[in-house]
């Protein structure tokens, strides 16, 4: 990822908030990132950061209002946010497409698993029905599901969880696109069909050279998947670093914090626990404190932190942090 | 599947047997002695008395229901104590006119209720909406003796367009089925509303906008689809009441139906009368039924009968 590839998506400066009855929700306030052809970027925060806003604003699968987007979102020279509805249908599914984190409920019941996908072929493709079908089979093949031509013709209820979640990615990966925005795609499902659907999307992912922004809160996943990996707190970007440096040397005290949340089979922490959580919760986004978001929780809080919000430090190419103590 | 109509087929006898035993035993217990009507206010207790014996009244009234349910399992309904037409001819003269009505006012409520209800869910508290929210609200609160004479008042009097009452042409069918169907149409377009609502902000409608499916896909085949079902039970369930339910219609319109009919054999205690038009009442509403969770079956391919 050097600076001479062009990113493929460029964000900048983008807030998302949503006017609800209670006030101003600032689910994503004031982000940036890159994410450049073919790698896989992790995207990681508690729940409630705004990853999930992130992933649906540059869909613009939000609706408008209650939702309110801002800044720029640049793919491939184009400013997403600037489309008109018909351009932005010509991107979604083609261009970028989407992996949701429920495959109970992303598919939809009444209709066949192979029309699903076969829709989003022929949606993009210009193919007939036989050959969107065929294609559809095709792709459940891909995605390793036995007896594909069966399989196509049934209803998403007679699918185990790993399979749905098999054919949601073949649907994703249906017409080619150049970047998946894949949110929390093995969250639902137990821990040895996780470890299969990953393996799938590694698989994948080099035989396609498509792009992923993997969002998730298993720093396990993102650990074996991701190359580059940006953390999230209460709408803001906190530290962005490439895959080892953040496990070698986290910079920000939260991301410390959610390293330090990872069990670690026969170590224990200095009070005799496995597992160190961070104090305190997630503020409300109604009720932000004043300054750095993550001072109420944060174990090297100073004054300054209680005032001013902290700047984004770089240190380096890929590296930055939002915070006072490396300012 | 073929197995399972067979099933409920034969499950609707026990039904129409238990509607049959109530109502018998509830219409005799209703003041008033049909002989006494029949016979007229100048009878002579002698004159009372034959008539009775004639209509088998003076029998226990075990005796009566028994006789009743051989008679019914031989598809005889009796003699109609008003018209001394046997029942069955009666009603066969008019269930065509029912169901023509119930039939027409269904569609037109379909027909308007559905895509008024698709227009304000996809554009929640828009003009148009609003405009449909308005229109269902009159349409649920006016009543129907009251709409039936102004429609007459307006296109039978007024302008001369159609015919104010009776039957014939299909002219004569389009103000009884506009009345009847007004509340229906309205029911129709607030459930559909709701229901789409429901089914546009379900998580595969996001994943089919992601795909960069067109918004009319969207909404025909990915949202209604699964707002159907409860759209059908309604229509099921207004249906039946329709098909049985049309009384103060089919009085201001002077139309010769079943709703008439039944009221015209309670003024006049014409026992036969009532239980044969209420035992068909109940076999239409649990054909209905039956027809009802077939298309469920067919929309929904959760749903299986074997
Ligand atoms: N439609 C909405 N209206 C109001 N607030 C919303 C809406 N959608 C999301 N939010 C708020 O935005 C914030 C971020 O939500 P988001 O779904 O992006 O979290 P997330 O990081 O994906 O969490 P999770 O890990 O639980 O999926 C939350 O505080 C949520 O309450
Ligand atoms: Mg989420």
């Amino acid at each position: 990822m050097s600076s001479q590839t062009k990113p493929l998506l460029s964000i900048t400066d983008l807030k998302t908030c949503f006017h609800t009855l209670d006030g101003v929700v600032n689910a994503v306030d004031d982000i940036q990132f890159d994410v450049y052809p073919g790698e896989t970027l992790g995207l990681v925060g508690e729940s409630g950061c705004g990853k999930s806003v992130t992933a649906l604003s540059v869909l613009r699968l939000l609706r408008c209002p209650p939702a309110e987007i801002t800044g720029k979102i640049c793919f491939e020279n184009r400013n997403l946010l600037e489309l008109n509805s018909e351009e932005m249908r010509n991107i979604r599914g083609k261009d970028i497409s989407m992996i949701f984190q429920e495959p109970m409920t992303s598919l939809n019941p009444v209709l066949t698993i192979g029309e699903q996908i076969a829709e989003a072929a022929r949606n993009h493709k210009r193919m007939t029905r036989q050959e969107a079908w065929r294609w559809a089979v095709e792709m459940l093949r891909m995605v390793q599901i036995p007896g594909p031509n069966t399989r196509a013709r049934d209803y998403p209820h007679r699918l185990s969880g790993g399979m749905r979640q098999r054919a949601v990615i073949a649907m994703a990966l249906s017409c080619n696109p150049k970047l998946i925005m894949a949110d929390e795609p093995t969250t639902a499902l137990d821990v040895t069909i996780q470890a299969q659907i990953m393996n799938l999307m590694v698989h994948l992912k080099e035989e396609f050279k498509t792009a992923i922004v993997l969002i998730t809160h298993n720093l396990g996943i993102i650990a074996e998947m991701a190359s580059r990996v940006i953390v999230m707190y209460a709408g803001k970007i906190v530290e962005e670093a490439p895959i080892q440096e953040l496990f070698k040397d986290p910079r920000h005290p939260y991301t410390k914090g959610l390293l330090g949340s990872i069990p670690v089979i026969g170590r224990k922490d200095k009070t005799g626990r496995y597992l160190q959580e961070i104090p305190g919760i997630v503020p409300s986004p109604l009720d932000m404190p004043v300054g750095c978001r993550f001072n109420p929780r944060c174990p090297k809080v100073m004054d300054r932190c209680k005032k001013e919000e902290p700047p984004m430090v770089r240190q380096g190419e890929h590296r930055r942090v939002l915070c006072w103590l490396e300012a | 599947m073929l197995h399972y109509v067979a099933k409920r087929l034969l499950f609707t006898i026990p039904v129409l047997i238990g509607i049959s035993l109530l109502l018998f035993f509830m219409l005799r217990m209703l003041p008033g002695d049909p002989a006494q009507v029949l016979a007229g206010q100048m009878a002579t207790p002698e004159e009372i008395q034959t008539i009775r014996q004639q209509l088998g009244l003076d029998r226990p009234i075990h005796i009566q229901y028994a006789s009743f349910l051989g008679r019914l399992a031989r598809l005889d309904l009796g003699l109609s104590a008003r018209t001394q037409n046997p029942v069955i001819q009666e009603i066969w003269a008019r269930l065509p006119n029912t169901i023509l009505l119930a039939m027409t006012a269904i569609s037109l409520a379909c027909l308007f209720g559905i895509p008024a209800g698709i227009l304000s869910a996809v554009r929640p508290y828009s003009w148009i909406d609003y405009i449909v929210t308005i229109a269902a609200l009159f349409g649920i609160s006016m009543p129907v003796f009251w709409l039936g004479l102004m429609l007459v008042v307006v296109f039978s009097v007024i302008l001369k367009w159609l015919p104010a009452g009776g039957t014939g042409g299909w002219q004569h069918v389009i103000l009884p089925s506009i009345t009847l169907a007004s509340f229906v149409v309205a029911f129709i377009a607030r459930m559909t509303r709701a229901t789409m609502l429901e089914a546009l902000s379900q998580d595969y409608t996001t994943t089919a906008r992601s795909k960069g499916l067109t918004e009319k896909t969207i909404i025909i085949k990915h949202a209604l689809r699964n707002a159907l079902i409860p759209i059908i039970t309604v229509v099921g369930l207004q249906f039946g009441l329709l098909l049985g339910g049309a009384v103060l219609t089919e009085t201001v319109f002077a139309w010769p139906g079943l709703g008439r009919l039944i009221v015209d054999s309670i003024l006049a205690r014409d026992y036969s009368m009532i239980q044969g038009t209420i035992l068909i009442f109940g076999l239409l509403y649990t054909l209905v039924n039956l027809a009802v969770d077939l298309i469920y079956a067919f929309v929904d391919p959760r749903i299986r009968y074997d």
